[in-house]
C-alpha cells in the first residue's frame, strides 16, 4: 500500500506548473477572452516541447506514453492556472482514445501530431450539444450514437458560436457527416470506446477543478490576510475563518479521491467508473462552494472583472457543469453502490436512464 | 503508486477476520456506559487482550502485536466489520497510551502500559471542567506542592468524564503554579480515582445511559511519580493526546466504512419509496465515508515516509465527526415514523440502533474539541491565518 505519487510525477508537475506561471498567468487567460481564436499556438508549442501535449501518446507514436496517474497532478496544474486550451480533451481523452480504439492508419496519422503540438484536438462526448474548442481545434472527435467519428475541422461546418460565462471557453455547434473513413469505432468497440473516453474527460475535468479550487483558495488566504476592517486583518476574524476552513476541508477531501479514481483508471480496476463519478462529484461540489467562499470572503473587490477570481470563478462553474455535474455522478455511485432506484409505483428497477439529469452520457459496463 | 496489499498484509487481515467471527457475540452487548453493559466489555476487553489482539499496534512486551500502521488500519476495518462492541477502554489505549510512550518514564510505561492492555487499570479523561470547555487552558483544578510526602495535593472539579462512574484512574490537567496563567503552569497527572479525597458521581447522558461523570477532588494525594512530562509543562504533553483523538486513533475509518455498509444494507430494506433525496443521502454518506478512508491512506503513507500529521488532524476531525451525524440522519430518514423508536419498543428496527447511533453522532462535533475550535486550528495553523478574538 503506497498512496502516493512517486518523485518523477512530483518533478513533472512541478516543472508543468514553473512552465504555465509563465506562460499562462491571469493576464494570458484575459488574453484568451478576447483574442480571435481563443487561444495560444505558442503556448501549446511550449507545453509541447516540454512532453506534456504528448504525455499519453504512445512513445512508437512520439510520446511518453504515460497513464492517468502520471498526468493527474498535470492537469491540476493546468486547471490552476485557467488555461484555455483543450489540454484534458487532446491529452485525457484523444490520444488515448486514438491509440486503444482506431485503426491503425487513423491513430497514425493523428497521434504524431498531437505529440509535436500540431493537432490541438476538441471532444464531443454523447448527447452534448456543443463542442468546446471545436472552431479552433485541428481535429474532432465526434460522437454518433454508439460510434466516434474523428473528423478535421475542414470538414466540419460551424453552425453557431455559443457565448459562455467564461470568455476563455469557445464553444461551438457543429454540422457533420459521417464516413467510413472517420470512423474511429462503432458498435460494442464504439460503446467502450465512449465509456472509456467519458471517464478519461470526467477525471481530467475532475483533476483541473482540484487546482482551480486550490488557486481560488490560495488567493482568498492571502487576501484574508492583508484586508483589514475593524482595525485589523478580516482573516482574524471567526466567520471568516471557518469558511475558509471549511473551503481547505472541501479541497482536502476532494483530493485523494480524484488520485483515486487516476489509479482505478489506470489499473483498468472494474470499480474505475464509480471511482471517477465519486472524483468528478467531490471535485465539482469542492470547486462551486469554494467559488462561492472565496467571493464572499473578498466581498465587493471580486465581484468585479478587473480582479482576477472571476477568471477562476466561471472557469470552476463551467467545469463543474462539464462531463456530468455532481448529482449525475453521485447517481451514477449510487448505481454501483445501491443498485437501480425503485421505479415508482411499479416496485420494479428502473435504469438511470430514466432520471432527470440532462446528462446523457454513457454508463460504464460495471454499471450496466 | 500501489493501493494493494502485500501478502503479509492479507494474511494478517485473514487471521483477524477468522478470529472476530469465531469470538465476536453472536448478540450485541448492552451498551458499554451502562453499568451492566460495562461488566460484560470489560469481559470482552479481557478476551481480546488474552489472544493478544487488543492492542495490536503495541510492542509485544506491553501486550501487542508490533502491527504496522498499515494492519492496526486493517485490524479496525475488520474490527467494525464484524461488528465487534464498542472499545470502552478506547481512552486509555487510544488516547493516554500515545502519551505514555512519548512521555512516561521506562517505569510509568512498565507500571501502567500493560494493565491498561489487559483492561486491569480503565482510564477516563480529566480535561473538561465546569469553567474549562473549549476553552481547556482556563483549568482550575490545582495541585499544590505537599514536600515532605514528595507530592502534590489536587483539588477540583472534572466533568463530562466518559464513563467516569466505571473507569479507576484518570488523566488530566491541574494547575501546579498558582501565579501562572493560561497553558502555563499545568502539570498532567495520572491519578487512581480510590485516592482518598477523590469521589465520582456518574449522570445520564442524551441517550440516559449513565455514561458522563463528574470527579471532585479535594486534597487527594498523588506521589510525584503520577506526574507525566515536565512538572508545569502539562499542556505540551496533553496537546498530544489530544492530537491523537482527532487524528487516526480514536477514529479510524474501518468505524464509518463499516457504518456506511450498514447503512447500505438499510437501504435495501427499507429505501423502496424513499424520496429520492434520501437515496442521494445515503450515497454521500457511503463516499464520504469511503473519502474519509481514501484520506487516511494517504495520510498514514505520509507517516510512514516521516512527516508528522500535525494541525493537519483538525481536518479529520471535523470530516469523520460530521460524516457520522450526516450518516445517521440518512438512516433516520429511511426508517420514517419508525426512527424515533428505541430499544424496548416493539417496533424498533435493528433494536433502535440507529437513534442511538445518531444520539452519540451528535457528541461527535462536540468532544475532543469543539469542531469550532477544530476550524479555528485549521484557519489558523493549516492556512496561516492570524490569531485574533474568539
Amino acid at each position: 500500500m503506497r498512496f502516493a505519487f512517486d518523485d518523477q510525477q512530483r518533478d513533472f508537475a512541478a516543472a508543468t506548473r514553473d512552465l504555465l506561471d509563465g506562460v499562462c498567468d491571469p493576464a494570458a487567460v484575459r488574453d484568451g477572452w478576447t483574442n480571435a481564436t481563443g487561444h495560444s499556438a505558442d503556448r501549446w508549442r511550449q507545453l509541447a516541447a516540454m512532453g506534456i501535449v504528448g504525455l499519453t501518446v504512445p512513445e512508437a507514436h512520439g510520446g511518453l506514453g504515460m497513464t492517468e496517474v502520471d498526468w493527474v497532478l498535470v492537469m491540476e496544474e493546468s486547471g490552476r492556472v485557467a488555461l484555455p486550451e483543450p489540454l484534458v480533451e487532446t491529452v485525457a481523452v484523444a490520444a488515448p482514445m486514438l491509440a486503444e480504439f482506431a485503426p491503425p492508419e487513423l491513430a497514425a496519422e493523428w497521434l504524431p501530431r498531437i505529440a509535436d503540438g500540431t493537432a490541438i484536438v476538441a471532444v464531443q462526448h454523447q448527447g452534448k450539444p456543443f463542442v468546446v474548442s471545436g472552431g479552433y481545434a485541428d481535429l474532432l472527435l465526434l460522437a454518433s450514437g454508439n460510434e466516434m467519428h474523428a473528423v478535421p475541422r475542414a470538414d466540419v461546418r460551424i453552425v453557431s458560436e455559443q457565448v459562455s460565462v467564461d470568455g476563455a471557453r469557445r464553444i461551438v455547434e457543429v454540422d457533420w457527416h459521417k464516413r467510413p473513413a472517420t470512423l474511429i469505432a462503432g458498435g460494442e468497440e464504439g460503446y467502450r470506446c465512449i465509456n472509456a473516453s467519458f471517464d478519461r474527460g470526467a477525471l481530467g475535468t475532475a483533476a483541473q477543478l482540484l487546482g482551480l479550487t486550490d488557486r481560488m483558495l490560495t488567493m482568498t488566504v492571502a487576501y484574508v490576510k492583508e484586508r483589514e476592517q475593524f482595525g485589523g486583518p478580516i482573516g482574524s476574524f471567526q466567520a471568516v475563518k471557518h469558511h475558509l476552513a471549511d473551503a481547505l476541508l472541501a479541497l482536502e477531501f476532494a483530493r485523494p479521491v480524484v488520485y483515486r479514481a487516476a489509479y482505478s483508471l489506470a489499473i483498468g480496476s472494474p470499480d474505475r467508473s464509480r471511482d471517477v463519478s465519486m472524483a468528478k462529484a467531490y471535485a465539482s461540489d469542492a470547486a462551486t462552494h469554494v467559488a462561492a467562499v472565496a467571493l464572499q470572503c473578498h466581498g465587493a473587490i471580486a465581484y468585479t472583472v478587473e480582479y482576477d477570481l472571476h477568471l477562476f470563478m466561471k472557469r470552476a462553474w463551467a467545469l463543474a457543469a462539464s462531463w456530468g455535474d455532481a448529482t449525475w455522478h453521485r447517481q451514477r455511485v449510487a448505481m454501483s453502490v445501491l443498485g437501480p432506484p425503485p421505479s415508482p409505483g411499479s416496485g420494479k428497477a428502473s435504469n438511470l436512464s430514466a432520471t432527470t439529469s440532462t446528462e446523457v452520457a454513457p454508463l460504464g459496463e460495471t454499471l450496466a | 503508486m500501489d493501493l494493494t496489499w502485500s501478502d503479509t498484509e492479507d494474511t494478517f487481515r485473514a487471521e483477524c477476520r477468522t478470529w472476530l467471527e469465531a469470538n465476536v457475540p453472536a448478540e450485541p452487548l448492552r451498551s458499554g456506559d451502562t453499568a451492566e453493559g460495562f461488566a460484560a466489555h470489560l469481559e470482552w476487553e479481557r478476551r481480546l487482550h488474552a489472544e493478544r489482539w487488543a492492542v495490536v499496534s503495541w510492542p509485544e512486551e506491553f501486550g501487542g502485536r508490533g502491527a504496522s500502521l498499515w494492519e492496526w488500519l486493517i485490524f479496525e476495518e475488520e474490527y467494525y466489520r464484524a461488528g465487534a462492541p464498542q472499545r470502552v477502554t478506547q481512552n486509555g489505549i487510544f488516547l493516554l497510551a500515545p502519551t505514555i510512550f512519548d512521555f512516561g518514564t521506562p517505569e510509568q510505561r512498565a507500571r501502567f502500559l500493560p494493565r491498561m492492555a489487559a483492561a486491569e487499570d480503565l482510564w477516563c479523561q480529566g480535561w473538561s471542567e465546569p469553567n474549562a470547555g473549549s476553552d481547556l487552558a482556563n483549568v482550575r483544578s490545582k495541585a499544590v506542592r505537599d514536600e515532605r510526602a514528595g507530592g502534590w495535593r489536587l483539588t477540583g472539579q472534572k466533568t463530562w468524564t466518559t464513563r467516569g462512574a466505571f473507569c479507576t484512574h484518570l488523566f488530566g490537567l491541574f494547575r501546579t503554579d498558582p501565579a501562572s496563567d493560561r497553558h502555563k503552569g499545568l502539570t498532567y497527572f495520572l491519578v487512581p480515582l480510590d485516592t482518598p479525597g477523590v469521589s465520582v458521581r456518574g449522570f445520564g447522558r442524551l441517550d440516559g445511559d449513565e455514561g458522563f461523570a463528574e470527579v471532585f477532588l479535594e486534597d487527594a494525594f498523588v506521589p510525584d511519580d503520577l506526574v507525566l512530562g515536565e512538572v508545569n509543562g502539562g499542556w505540551g504533553v496533553a496537546m498530544s493526546t489530544t492530537g491523537s483523538e482527532r487524528g487516526l486513533t480514536l477514529r479510524s475509518p474501518g468505524r464509518f466504512m463499516a457504518a456506511a455498509a450498514r447503512l447500505v444494507d438499510l437501504y435495501q430494506r427499507y429505501g423502496n419509496g424513499a424520496d429520492p433525496s434520501l437515496r442521494e443521502a445515503v450515497t454521500q454518506a457511503w463516499m464520504d465515508a469511503e473519502a474519509y478512508q481514501l484520506y487516511t491512506l494517504a495520510d498514514v503513507t505520509a507517516m510512514v515516509d516521516g512527516s508528522a500529521i500535525g494541525a493537519r488532524s483538525s481536518l479529520n476531525k471535523v470530516w469523520w465527526s460530521e460524516l457520522d451525524v450526516r450518516l445517521h440522519e440518512a438512516a433516520l430518514g429511511l426508517l420514517g415514523p419508525r426512527g424515533e423508536l428505541i430499544d424496548g419498543s416493539p417496533g424498533a428496527v435493528d433494536g433502535g440502533a440507529w437513534m442511538k447511533g445518531y444520539e452519540f453522532a451528535l457528541a461527535g462535533p462536540i468532544y475532543a474539541g469543539t469542531n469550532e475550535i477544530q476550524r479555528n486550528v485549521i484557519a489558523e495553523r493549516v492556512l496561516g491565518l492570524p490569531r485574533g478574538a474568539r
